[in-house]
């Protein structure tokens, strides 16, 4: 294997994982843009959604069947979350909110092993996570059938909802919220169902992601660690830019990659989960609004 | 009237007495015991099977009149395998109702370290079933640590030796290459002064890669394995989602599983299943087998299961490698609790941490006694010893067949147990040296 072939498989490697970090990176951007608020409960979400689809199907309803329950049921969260959280906490600060999702992420991750169970599960998609041997043969780069799925729906998921926020009455709703919550209630945009809208997309969102992450590395608790993950991509690439979800994803994920296998062993290694929190710092001092997200100008 | 109320208060003092001091001087002795779980969290399939057992064993043993006659109790603290929360649980389970505990099982290395201080001080005995700082097996230094059945260093020397077997001898190990693959943390490295001893002793290249926990993005070390091409690859991972990922990462790089050999603390059914077709052929090590045909596994399941009193809530899991692994922990916290009686004059009463600890360094787990409490088998028989904190030294090799694991080996030894044992006494010394304690006299 040449060096440079090397080189390739890693950054290739490293985009497709980036694809994976960009699918929960969107839950963020949906809650931000609707609330201007860093939802810390997304990794629990998660987490709460695929160990109840894996649950479902337990359960005994087929796959479909238990990916529309599921999808119904982080509806029914987001209105929870909505009425029991979000209302009630309407004209408090966004530190309030904040917080408020922290102790929401508590009680999904509670809630989920509570009703679940805390046993790892398997999740079959039927996509092999096992390398391509036809990309194999011709280029001798090993890439699995699983990362190249996961491009694609990340790819479906960026389109759909770019298409959503832009060309639908929720989009312009939410938009108008996001700009400013208290003009957009005044013109009679219902914040309520604008705000459980954009809960249940953020349900979505979580759920697709968790079936990915899930198909890869069972369905499990350390999902939940996957916000981690996503914080520089959100740093990079705007809180509140779908697109940027994407292209951050992209570049934290070749970047770990080429970071982790050549620059990594100088440090003893594992440098990976440092590495991309120290190359969110130097966007954010360059950018300190991320790649695509909104410059904010204040008076003062 | 004063001396009738006063006639009054004797009767009824009297008749308190006479009602109340046999009732309890009838109470039962009993034996407290802490149960620093982990149910929830990354590592709730380790610790639901592992602590599930000790307690469906502590009811096992009451349910048949207890140690001698002495009732087991305990009580449980969530550490969620969190080293800063079980110093906490550490703290709020030491006493109840004035009785002290006398054994701790954290069931993991970083746990283990942050207590590991404190046991001599408070005259509590570590019992580190297969994990922790190894140089705790030297007894001289360590007296209320151990780490028996068997701990990290004589783990990986006899997954050389395995490997050294596997290539038709250590002859043919010499050029060869093994990437450890580990946790970046100091569990994943606690194997490393062993491993590179042997290594360069039989001219093996060691390549150590570390993953950043949570460890389940390991695209990148995976890449490093595929372009080191080793002969060989050592997994030291913690957590069911690290573990499964390290298959699933072995499969998409082409490497071969029986060439994946997987650290105990990833040898459990819950590291395999989530990764589907790509565990099979992995090869895992025990230091308790699986298996739900030994008596006492039997005996549990229908007495303590069979009442309705059983900790699982997935009963299909008595007998999984957890659940056997925390069943052999609670058997020897007995069987030290038998000896401490009998060598104290303390038969049919609670014992002390210091009386505990005399009957834990008392040990002497033959196959005739394995087999008497009905786990032959399960373990590798083994003594301790005033010096010896470690016992066998003996690890099975197992390998996962895509249903269940599989006996590849009998139970073995490192090739050269003395050499291991001259590590762990070098180490312990040198701690020893820097701490200035001094050595405890065995003879």
């Amino acid at each position: 294997m040449t060096e440079i072939l090397f080189f390739i498989e890693v950054v290739v490697a490293g985009l497709l994982a980036g694809t994976m970090y960009s699918l929960v990176a969107l839950g963020f951007v949906l809650i931000y843009k609707a609330s201007a608020t860093f939802n810390f409960a997304q990794g629990a979400m998660v987490f709460f959604a695929v160990l109840s689809f894996v649950g479902f199907m337990e359960l005994g309803l087929p796959f479909i069947g238990a990916f529309f329950v599921t999808i119904l049921l982080m509806g029914l969260v987001g209105f929870c979350t909505e009425r029991l959280v979000l209302e009630p906490l309407l004209n408090e600060s966004e530190d309030t909110v904040l917080m408020a999702t922290i102790g929401l992420g508590f009680v999904l991750e509670g809630l989920a092993q509570a009703a679940w169970g805390v046993e790892v599960r398997r999740l079959d998609l039927g996509i092999g996570d096992f390398p391509i041997q036809w990309i194999i043969d011709s280029t001798g780069l090993f890439i699995s059938a699983l990362d190249l799925t996961a491009g694609v729906v990340a790819a479906g998921l960026i389109l759909g909802l770019s298409l959503l926020f832009r060309y639908t009455k929720m989009g312009l709703g939410l938009r108008a919220v996001a700009d400013d919550a208290g003009a957009a209630s005044s013109i009679g945009i219902p914040l309520n169902n604008i705000m459980l809208m954009v809960w249940t997309a953020a349900g979505v969102v979580a759920l697709v992601a968790g079936m990915m992450w899930g198909a890869r590395a069972g369905v499990q608790f350390a999902l939940v660690d996957l916000a981690l993950k996503a914080l520089p991509v959100l740093i990079i690439g705007g809180f509140s830019s779908i697109p940027g979800a994407i292209v951050a994803g992209l570049i934290i994920g070749a970047s770990e990659k080429v970071l982790e296998v050549y620059i990594g062993p100088y440090f003893g290694g594992g440098i990976e989960g440092w590495a991309p929190y120290v190359l969110a710092i130097f966007f954010l001092l360059w950018r300190p609004e991320g790649l695509f997200g909104e410059k904010i100008i204040r008076r003062v | 009237m004063i001396r009738q109320y006063f006639i009054s208060f004797t009767v009824v003092l009297a008749s308190f007495l006479t009602l109340v001091i046999p009732v309890a001087g009838a109470a039962e002795e009993t034996q407290y015991f802490p149960i620093a779980s982990s149910r929830v969290g990354p590592y709730s399939a380790m610790g639901t099977g592992y602590y599930g057992a000790q307690i469906d064993y502590l009811n096992y043993i009451n349910m048949n009149g207890g140690v001698n006659g002495v009732m087991l109790t305990w009580q449980e603290c969530e550490t969620e395998y969190n080293a800063v929360k079980t110093v906490e649980c550490y703290q709020r389970l030491l006493e109840k109702d004035g009785q002290r505990i006398v054994v701790f099982d954290t069931l993991g290395t970083p746990g283990a370290y942050a207590v590991i201080n404190r046991m001599a001080e408070d005259e509590v005995v570590l019992a580190q079933y297969g994990y922790g700082r190894t140089d705790a097996a030297d007894g001289r230094v360590w007296p209320w640590v151990f780490n028996a059945a068997s701990h990290y260093w004589s783990q990986i020397a006899v997954k050389m030796k395995f490997m050294a077997e596997q290539e038709g001898g250590i002859e043919n190990m010499n050029g060869k290459k093994i990437v450890h693959l580990h946790i970046d943390s100091a569990y994943g490295r606690e194997p490393l002064p062993a491993m590179r001893k042997i290594a360069q002793d039989w001219g093996v290249e060691l390549v150590e890669i570390s993953i950043p926990p949570p460890g389940l993005e390991q695209q990148s070390q995976w890449l490093q394995v595929r372009k080191e091409q080793p002969d060989w690859v050592t997994f030291w991972g913690a957590g069911s989602g690290m573990n499964s990922t390290g298959m699933t990462n072995a499969a998409r790089v082409g490497f071969p599983r029986d060439r994946l050999i997987y650290v105990t603390f990833g040898a459990a059914e819950e590291d395999m299943f989530p990764a589907g077709d790509a565990a099979t052929g992995t090869y895992a090590m025990a230091n308790a087998l699986p298996g739900d045909q030994f008596p006492l596994v039997n005996a549990i399941k229908e007495q303590v299961y069979g009442a309705g009193k059983g900790n699982l809530a997935d009963e299909s899991r008595i007998g999984s490698v957890y659940w056997n692994r925390g069943l052999g922990a609670a058997v020897m916290w007995i069987e030290a609790i038998k000896n401490a009686q009998e060598m104290h004059g303390k038969v049919g009463k609670a014992v002390t941490g210091a009386e505990f600890r005399d009957g834990y360094e008392a040990l002497n787990m033959t196959n005739e006694r394995l087999e008497e409490i009905g786990i032959m088998g399960m373990v590798a028989p083994f003594a301790i010893s005033c010096e010896n904190h470690e016992g066998a030294g003996k690890f099975a090799m197992m390998q996962w067949d895509g249903d269940k694991f599989v006996q590849v080996t009998d139970w073995e030894a490192p090739l050269e147990p003395a050499f291991i044992r001259q590590l762990v006494e070098d180490s312990a010394a040198k701690f020893a040296q820097e701490n200035n304690i001094t050595s405890k006299q065995c003879s």
